[in-house]
């Protein structure tokens, strides 16, 4: 599973790229959007990654065809999320549904900044 | 084994280890460590993250006690990124699992993050910046005063770079630097003209090639066929050995010619003269037996320090070079840069086309204390033997006046300070612009020599900028335009009685030697590598074949036609000379 295009086609420079094997437990998912003004960058990035290194299951962020690990700021801003952007948070293991709502929620609060011009 | 294509802009054949430059600068050499060594490299490593995270901290702390939360806030994101789990997971695993050197780990990890963040083309790229700063921090905690870097070069290298700057080369360590390849460049460039200078091997505009290298591979630099060949075999390198073996008993051979005059078969003298950068390549044209300095070039004063060039570092200079040629003339070139190389100057506005913008005379006459320190240090090195100045690339007769009348007046300086210098100095300009050319006939009468600087005269005559490899065939010295202005310059100065010389990259070539001397020139200004040969050349020929030569390429329409005839009059005159 590569987190990126661009990443995955470097695959033979690091073994590491797939997320951790997914903790034992559920899969569950939650639509989301990002609404501040200046979208997913540097400061949001670093608050959802930090909230989902909290939790023991794997959080993944899922866009379009993308899919990166959400414990890492930086696979977090490859994502290149602007306002408006929908996204799809992804928990698996045994505290998905506490992660999963804890991450939906720094969405729903606009990670504490104004919220964006798109229509909703 | 992998041979690539470029442009041969200087000449010879090394064999050396690469030292790889690419658009971000510096690129760490890939090298692995020790299995053995691999927890003492990690405890390293850890170490280098933990310095860098402290300096951080230590700098956001700073800027939020002077300028506040939000601009400290970048360095919480700094932060952020370097402690990013999988970034960490990332290094540790290239070092223990694929034993890279800690150093190549992070060069490399980092990179690839940034260059990903680059592609992303909205606000996000500006992060691949914060990359670059954290990549450099944690190498300069890793590297320490080790800190490799072009300057600090210390053993013998082939430079493979994606571009350098006039000042990168003119910096580079000549001890050390045995060639170098760039994926840009076009002939003609500056780099180009400063590697023939050094005399060592350089090809340019191969295109992209960086990729497939790693700094510490072997290779070989070919700069007669331009060729740059990666991961050469066995017999190839022997080949090569070969070549550069020969290379050295053909010079010793020309080297015989030093004390023999440029005298063509049918008794006329021929001039030739050094273009130099540096002094101390004056010792290599003495070697070579020249008749004088034909161009002094002087940017390099103002390309190699960050200051601007005080009157005793350019008094230093000229003297050592004046001193050095005893009675025979110096001719010195005031400053032909653009605003856009300087590295002292700050560009007011970015010139959207430097080559037609503020450079050179103009910009002399713009900056006048820049311009009279240089002047005065001509002047007071004209006290020590023959030396000549020259205004480079003359459009209008104004500037040529505005600049005689600034000498004059440091002159008078001078004169009131009690300092010696050679009042009879004589007063040249450079013919580079297709204005100068035709204009000539009114500029020689204020002139004492003229100097036809080819590179230029083809670039503004064919409208082609040399460096842009896009368009580099079209710069092309056999072109018929540009024949009709030399041809031109050369008959309005012969008319006049005032010494004329060619002293671009068309004068060091023997395919245009015969050309040249038909057409009247007696004097050849060509690079210190170059005059064995360019006199071999006028010792060759007679100056009635030269004229019939001159005549039929005037007849010619296309540069293709001029230059296979050329090169066919070559043959003819290398295949006599042999037997």
């Amino acid at each position: 599973m590569g987190w990126c295009p661009e990443m995955a086609a470097d695959s033979r420079e690091s073994p590491i790229h797939a997320g951790a094997a997914a903790p034992h437990g559920e899969t569950v998912s939650r639509a989301v959007v990002v609404a501040n003004s200046q979208g997913l960058h540097a400061r949001p990035a670093d608050m959802l990654a930090r909230e989902a290194r909290r939790w023991q299951s794997r959080i993944e962020l899922v866009a379009d065809s993308q899919r990166v690990d959400g414990k890492s700021i930086l696979a977090v801003l490859t994502l290149a999320a602007e306002a408006g952007t929908r996204l799809v948070v992804e928990a698996t293991g045994p505290d998905a549904r506490e992660a999963l709502e804890a991450i939906g929620s720094l969405f729903d609060r606009n990670f504490n900044e104004p919220a964006g011009s798109q229509t909703t | 084994m992998l041979k690539l294509q470029g442009i041969a802009v200087s000449p010879g054949v090394t064999i050396g280890e690469a030292l790889v430059l690419d658009a971000e600068g510096f690129r760490i050499p890939r090298r692995f460590v020790e299995r053995s060594a691999v927890d003492t490299e990690l405890a390293r490593l850890a170490h280098a993250v933990a310095e860098t995270a402290r300096e951080m901290v230590h700098n956001r702390d700073r800027i939020n006690a002077e300028l506040g939360e939000q601009y400290a806030a970048i360095f919480d994101a700094h932060l952020a990124m370097l402690h990013d789990p999988r970034l960490q997971q990332e290094l540790t695993a290239a070092v223990r699992d694929r034993n890279w050197w800690p150093e190549y780990a992070v060069s490399r990890t980092l990179r690839r993050y940034a260059k990903v963040f680059q592609s992303l083309g909205n606000h996000i790229s500006q992060r691949a910046h914060d990359i670059y700063d954290i990549e450099k921090s944690l190498l300069r905690n890793l590297l320490g005063q080790r800190r490799e870097t072009l300057a600090a070069i210390s053993q013998p290298v082939v430079v493979l770079a994606h571009n350098l700057t006039p000042s990168e080369t003119a910096n580079l360590d000549r001890r050390f630097v045995k060639g170098f390849a760039t994926e840009l460049g076009g002939p003609g460039s500056h780099t180009a003209i400063v590697a023939e200078g050094l005399e060592i091997p350089a090809v340019v505009g191969i295109g992209p090639f960086l990729a497939d290298v790693s700094g510490g591979e072997p290779v070989i630099l070919d700069g007669n066929e331009g060729l740059v060949i990666l991961q050469p075999d066995e017999e190839t390198i022997a080949q090569y050995r070969l070549e550069e073996e020969v290379a050295r008993s053909v010079a010793v051979r020309l080297g015989r010619l030093r004390d023999l005059p440029a005298e063509t078969t049918d008794g006329v003298r021929i001039e030739i003269m050094g273009n130099i950068e540096f002094p101390s390549e004056v010792e290599q044209c003495i070697d070579r037996g020249c008749d004088g300095i034909g161009l002094y070039r002087t940017e390099f004063l103002y390309l190699t320090s960050k200051r601007e060039p005080t009157e005793e570092d350019h008094y230093a200079a000229y003297s050592e070079v004046v001193q050095a040629m005893g009675d025979k003339p110096v001719v010195i070139r005031t400053l032909d840069l653009g605003a856009d190389k300087m590295l002292t100057e700050k560009t007011p506005e970015e010139e959207r086309n430097p080559c037609l913008g503020l450079r050179s005379i103009r910009l002399s006459l713009r900056q006048l204390p820049m311009f009279r320190t240089q002047l005065r240090a001509i002047l007071r090195a004209s006290a020590l033997g023959d030396v000549r100045v020259m205004f480079p690339l003359v459009s209008t007769i104004v500037e040529l006046r505005q600049a005689r009348m600034v000498l004059a007046d440091v002159m008078e300086d001078l004169t009131e300070h009690g300092i010696a210098f050679n009042r009879k100095m004589p007063v040249g300009m450079m013919v580079e612009t297709p204005a100068a050319a035709l204009m000539l006939d009114a500029f020689i009468k204020e002139v004492d020599f003229v100097s036809v600087g080819t590179n230029d005269l083809i670039q503004y005559t064919l409208a082609v900028d040399r460096g842009n490899k896009e368009v580099a065939d079209l710069y092309n010295a056999c072109d018929p335009a540009v024949l009709r202005l030399l041809r031109r310059s050369l008959d309005v100065a012969a008319e006049a009685g005032v010494p004329a010389n060619v002293c671009g990259q068309m004068s060091g070539s023997v395919m245009y030697t015969q050309l040249l001397l038909g057409m009247g020139l007696r004097q050849l200004s060509v690079p210190a590598s170059a005059i064995p040969e360019i006199k071999q050349a006028c010792r060759s020929v007679s100056v009635a074949d030269c004229r019939l030569i001159a005549e039929k390429a005037s007849t010619m329409d296309g540069a293709r036609e001029v230059k296979a005839y050329l090169r066919d009059q070559v043959r003819r005159l290398l295949a006599e000379t042999v037997a």
